[in-house]
C-alpha cells in the first residue's frame, strides 16, 4: 500500500494525541518531544487539526467537564496512518544508514 | 498613556505593517485597537508583547472566524481587533510569536490575500474598460470614475505581482523543504 509522507507537523500532532490534549497542550507537547526544535504556530496547528478531523484521523472529545477548551484524541484510522509512517521512516533510515555506512 | 498613530500600509505590505507594530512594541507601545489607517497603543514594558496579523479565512461565516480567534486565545494570544478581515493579535512573553510555522500554511494565507486583491483588480478593470468603451464608441463624456477604476486596477495589479513573487519564493523552497 503506497503511503504518502506525513508532514512533520501532522506526524508530531498525531503522536501527541495518543492521549487527549487541547490545542495549547499539543503545541507544548510537540516542542518538548522535539527538544525545542519543532515549534508549531497556532494558526498552522488549527488548520492541521481541522484537516485531520475531516479525514477522521483524530476526533474532538465532547465538551463539558472542568475545562471549556476542546480536546482532541487520535482515532484507530489515525493510529493506522502513524504505523504506516513509521514503516516509511524505518525504510528511509535503514537505506540512509546502509548507503552512508552509519551505524545505528 | 494612550497614543494614536495614523499610518497607511498597502495590503501587500502586511509584513512591513507587522514589523512596524513589533518595533513599536519593542519600544514600549503595545497595540490596543485598530481602525482605518489608525492604530491605538498603550504603554507596555519594552519587548513585553509580540504582534501578528492575519487575513481571516471566512468571508461570510463570522462564527468560523470567532471559533478560530477563540482557539488562538486559548494558546495565549490576545485578539486586539479586526479591521476588514484583518485580525491583529498580540502575545506576551519571551518566546517568538508566529501564526504560521510551515510553508504550506504561509502559502495558503498568501493565496487568500491574492484572491481578494485579484477580485478588486478584476472588478475595477472591468468597470474601467466599460467606461472607456462607452467613451470611444458612443462618445459619452469621459467618466472620471472610470479612469479612477483603471488606476485602482493597475495599482492592485502591481501589488498582486509582489504577492505572487513572495508566494513563488515559498513554493520553490517547498520543492526541497517541507
Amino acid at each position: 500500500m503506497p503511503n504518502p509522507a506525513l508532514t512533520e507537523a501532522v506526524y508530531y500532532i498525531l503522536l501527541s494525541l495518543t492521549e487527549p490534549l487541547h490545542g495549547y497542550g499539543i503545541m507544548q507537547h510537540v516542542e518538548q518531544l522535539s527538544r525545542g526544535r519543532v515549534k508549531l504556530a497556532a494558526g498552522t496547528l488549527y488548520g492541521a487539526l481541522n484537516t485531520l478531523l475531516e479525514k477522521g484521523w483524530i476526533t474532538a472529545l465532547s465538551e463539558g467537564g472542568e475545562s471549556r477548551k476542546k480536546e482532541y484524541v487520535i482515532t484507530a484510522l489515525g493510529r493506522e496512518m502513524l504505523d504506516c509512517e513509521l514503516a516509511r521512516l524505518k525504510e528511509l533510515l535503514e537505506n540512509g544508514r546502509t548507503i552512508l555506512g552509519v551505524k545505528a | 498613556m494612550r497614543k494614536i498613530v495614523h499610518k497607511w500600509f498597502w495590503v501587500w505590505n502586511f509584513d512591513k505593517e507587522e514589523k512596524w507594530l513589533n518595533e513599536m512594541a519593542a519600544k514600549g507601545l503595545a497595540l490596543t485597537s485598530v481602525g482605518f489607517r489608525r492604530y491605538e497603543f498603550e504603554d507596555c514594558t519594552p519587548g513585553e508583547y509580540k504582534i501578528c496579523l492575519e487575513f481571516l479565512e471566512n468571508k461570510f461565516r463570522e462564527a468560523e472566524n470567532t471559533k478560530y480567534i477563540e482557539f488562538l486565545e486559548e494558546t495565549g494570544a490576545e485578539h486586539v481587533g479586526t479591521f476588514l478581515r484583518w485580525a491583529y493579535f498580540r502575545k506576551k512573553g519571551e518566546g517568538e510569536f508566529k501564526l504560521f510555522s510551515d510553508n504550506t500554511s504561509k502559502i495558503k494565507h498568501l493565496t487568500r490575500i491574492i484572491a481578494f486583491i485579484a477580485l478588486i483588480a478584476g472588478v475595477n478593470f472591468y468597470i474601467g474598460c466599460y467606461n472607456l468603451f462607452l467613451y470611444f464608441s458612443w462618445g459619452n463624456a469621459i467618466s472620471l470614475l472610470g479612469v479612477l477604476n483603471l488606476l485602482v486596477a493597475a495599482f492592485s495589479g502591481v501589488g498582486l505581482i509582489r504577492l505572487f513573487r513572495k508566494r513563488k519564493k515559498l513554493k520553490s523552497e517547498q520543492q526541497i523543504f517541507e
